[in-house]
């Protein structure tokens, strides 16, 4: 920089203009500041100098053009009429990415053709073959599951927790195997686990008292607050329309997919009011079967994934 | 007015009736009715007001200026609110209270209203400004001038309602539908021609280095609107219509569009805002004519070439992603020639840095454009690319070039020119200048290192592999992790916001301002 009026030698640049400041308006345009001419244009009171390019702005710019050269030199750029240049390093995107995938899928091959083969008992008994299935279990998870049964597989309402121990339709690997590949009143698939309650009341097969009476019955088997006397009521009620699916006890059978009433795990709440709901409309949560979808190696892991977490029988 | 503006305001009122009396849906039927209402009102306003008494040639015509300002703060303002709401519907969702609101018909409310209403008042009430300073000229074609600020303002009015009600083309900053697109290509030509006319009427020998940036801008943004908004309406009197062309061509001559909308709206226009202002407020020569001559042309010869960036590793054929990436490699120097030219324009007033905050506004947003126009380049390099595509990088990268460059320098061009067309000494406040200037410098910088941080966290998520080979991330996890930084973004904005309004109040005590608290107020140094 050829500037010796910046910084300190401000005072210096200040003298100067003292004396720009005596010339007629027409000198004052042309006169050498700080050793530059102006280009002599003036629009509104605003000249310009007329100094050179910085060098370093001028050789960066003819690198970069340089490098941009080098590279349409080596990879796919310049488009022809019914093709284009291809480039030296015959580079493509599609390549690109096949051979990242093929790289990827060749590095998995050994567990994956293993995991085709292999019973559930094979893979536990195989310690690395195990974790490995769990590792790819739980990616799956993250891609197809978790949009339903939530981060961490604690589920939400409607859909089931999978890391407890209450189990609709079996916590076993081979159950759990089952219900990801067929889904659950997923009507597409023939050997869809398939379940349904009746609608009491809009099926008029109960009045809504009675419907209220059953709720606190329902209710009084976990413990939750109710009304003793309806509760009573409530339990003969049980007996002609429950039962025979979840049970004398309640207990629910997960032969049938008839969850249990008698502990505190419950699907879509256990406020009277939605146990009413529930038993007035019925609940028909649906899964998709995954069989159709996924690859069975893939449903294998995600069976031992789930296993894992906590519930597995 | 004169008998032929009232004569299109008639014609224009007749336009609105036929639509609202044939509209096929709601939305065109108001659009209709606001066109009559608009049009009758200006009507009424101009037969009030007719006058065959030419206007006086030697003056400058100034009141469309003043009126320009005041819409850019106003538009302003909005944009940054509605900038404020959408960055909280991102951290909490159910911010999304009703449709209007939704963050899909919010966000493109807010990029139209900081981009085109704000950005796009701040250029033609600067253009109008300097261009008539630096010819010695009034504005060329009567009040034609008066029709670009009202037909562009109208412009807004269809644009942000229709996005509220659900009208959209869905094209990324350029959402309008075609009625729109039209009265927007209409005003956009009186607007070229306000300006080719009035640099013909000239009294300077040469073209300010300013007018070239300009004028670029007028013409390229009239390009890159009509060949981007190619659509078919399906009804005359509807608000739907389908684009031309479909598929990768339609993404590509998007982002031909959308790259060029940055690379002339919000760079080579406000360029010209600093080739004048930054020098005028200095009081120092540009540093260099040749500089400029060679960073003018090498920028606007390279810039169009370089919107295939934005389609990395997409359909888009690899021959077409090269071009764009090294488009966008040659463009650093071009771009950062502006930035030379203007902090060096400083060289010999230095010490302004510290005296004037107008100064330092120019200076901070001079850095905030260098650092913005090298992260561009950078980020069109495939490698890096595919790691900031579709990640908070992208929004990191585009604000600290939107609120450090464009609106740094509009608000410094406001404070500047506000005292000159109120005829004031200076403007009301310089120490709130400085209150705003901090404001907005620590709100960017909450705003980009958040969206940097957040950007580049997301990017390594989504490509994160656990030792067996599989994903370690689901992309609700990535939504999850970003939270921090969305409240980080908000008070940012919300900093941001708060500075303009300071300038808001500081620029209506400067028209306000009497006699006797003009000769009060703080004044630079000399």
């Amino acid at each position: 920089m050829s500037n010796k009026y910046n910084g300190s030698n401000h005072d210096a640049y200040k003298a100067q203009e003292t004396i720009l400041d005596v010339l007629p308006e027409h000198e004052k345009s042309k006169i050498a500041d700080d050793d530059h001419a102006t280009t002599g244009h003036e629009w509104d009171g605003i000249r310009e100098f007329d100094k050179p390019i910085p060098r370093w702005w001028l050789w960066t710019y003819y690198l970069s053009i340089i490098f941009s050269i080098g590279y349409v030199i080596a990879y796919p750029a310049i488009p022809l009429v019914n093709d284009y240049t291809k480039g030296l390093l015959n580079w493509s995107s599609r390549d690109a990415v096949a051979s990242e995938i093929s790289v990827a899928k060749l590095a998995q091959s050994k567990y994956v053709s293993a995991l085709r083969a292999a019973s559930f008992d094979d893979i536990n008994s195989n310690e690395e073959l195990r974790i490995f299935a769990i590792e790819g279990g739980k990616s799956a998870y993250a891609v197809n599951c978790i949009q339903c049964h939530a981060s961490g597989a604690v589920g939400s309402v409607g859909y089931p927790n999978l890391i407890d121990d209450e189990w609709l339709w079996g916590g076993k690997l081979e159950d759990i195997y089952t219900t990801i590949s067929h889904g659950i009143r997923f009507e597409e698939d023939d050997d869809t686990r398939f379940s349904e309650m009746p609608a009491f009341l809009t099926d008029e097969l109960l009045e809504k008292p009675e419907i209220i009476q059953v709720a606190d019955y329902v209710r009084a088997f976990s413990g939750l607050k109710h009304d003793a006397a309806s509760a009573a009521a409530g339990a003969t009620v049980f007996a002609d329309n429950c039962a025979s699916c979840h049970g004398d006890d309640g207990k629910g059978d997960q032969e049938q997919g008839a969850p249990d009433l008698t502990d505190a795990v419950w699907l879509y709440g256990s406020t009277k009011e939605t146990i009413i709901k529930t038993i007035s409309n019925s609940r028909k949560g649906v899964m998709p079967a995954w069989a159709h979808r996924l690859d069975d190696t893939i449903i294998k892991q995600l069976t031992m994934f789930i296993h894992s977490r906590g519930g597995g029988q | 007015m004169s008998i032929y503006s009232i004569a299109f305001l008639a014609f224009m009122a007749l336009c609105g009736l036929v639509g609202a009396a044939f509209a096929v849906d709601s939305v065109f039927a108001f659009h209709s009715w606001l066109t009559v209402a608009l049009s009758l009102g200006f009507l009424f306003w101009g037969i009030k007001n007719y006058t065959t008494e030419p206007a006086d040639q030697s003056r400058y015509l100034d009141s469309v200026v003043r009126w320009g300002i005041i819409a850019t703060i106003a538009w302003g303002l909005v944009g940054f609110l509605v900038g404020i709401i959408i960055a909280t519907e991102l951290a909490f969702p159910e911010v999304n209270l009703f449709r209007q609101m939704n963050f899909g018909r919010l966000r493109p409310l807010h990029t139209s209203a900081v981009i085109f209403a704000f950005g796009g008042n701040a250029l033609i009430a600067s253009s109008f400004y300097v261009v008539q300073r630096t010819t010695g000229a009034r504005l060329a074609l009567g009040n034609l001038a008066w029709f670009v600020f009202w037909g562009y303002q109208f412009f807004i009015l269809l644009a942000a309602s229709g996005y509220v009600l659900g009208v959209t083309q869905a094209k990324e900053y350029a959402e309008p539908e075609w009625y729109a697109d039209i009265w927007l290509t209409i005003v956009w030509v009186a607007y070229l021609l306000v300006f080719l006319g009035t640099l013909y009427k000239r009294k300077e020998p040469h073209i300010f280095v300013a007018n070239w940036f300009y004028l670029s801008f007028i013409v390229t943004v009239a390009m890159l609107h009509i060949v981007n908004n190619l659509n078919l309406p399906v009804s005359w009197f509807g608000t739907q219509s389908y684009p031309l062309f479909a598929g990768v061509q339609g993404a590509l001559t998007q982002w031909w569009y959308g790259h060029n909308a940055v690379g002339f709206f919000l760079t080579a226009a406000f360029l010209g805002i600093m080739y004048y202002f930054v020098p005028k407020r200095a009081n120092r020569p540009i540093y260099s004519y040749r500089l400029s001559i060679v960073h003018f042309w090498s920028l606007i010869f390279l810039y169009i070439w370089a919107g295939p960036h934005h389609l990395q590793y997409t359909a888009l054929p690899d021959w077409a992603q090269t071009l764009g990436m090294v488009f966008s490699i040659m463009l650093w120097m071009p771009s950062w020639g502006g930035m030379i030219n203007g902090l060096m324009t400083l060289q010999g007033a230095w010490d302004k840095i510290r005296t004037d905050p107008i100064i330092r506004m120019f200076v901070l947003s001079l850095a905030f454009y260098g650092m913005g126009t090298f992260e561009g380049p950078l980020m069109a390099i495939k490698e890096v690319n595919s790691l900031s595509h579709y990640t908070d990088w992208t929004i990191g990268h585009v604000h600290s070039a939107a609120l450090g460059w464009n609106g740094m320098v509009t608000f410094a061009m406001v404070y500047y020119i506000v005292p000159k067309l109120w005829g004031k000494k200076e403007i009301y406040s310089l120490k709130w200048v400085g209150w705003h200037f901090w404001l907005a410098t620590i709100g960017i910088v909450f705003y980009i290192s958040a969206m940097w941080v957040s950007g580049i966290m997301q990017g390594v998520m989504w490509k994160s592999y656990n030792a067996a080979g599989f994903l370690e991330y689901s992309f609700a996890e990535t939504v999850a992790a970003m939270f921090p930084y969305y409240l980080i973004r908000t008070l940012g904005g919300l900093l941001f916001f708060l500075g303009a309004c300071l300038m808001a109040y500081n620029v209506y005590r400067t028209i306000v301002m009497t006699k006797e608290e003009e000769s009060n107020i703080e004044t630079v140094p000399a």
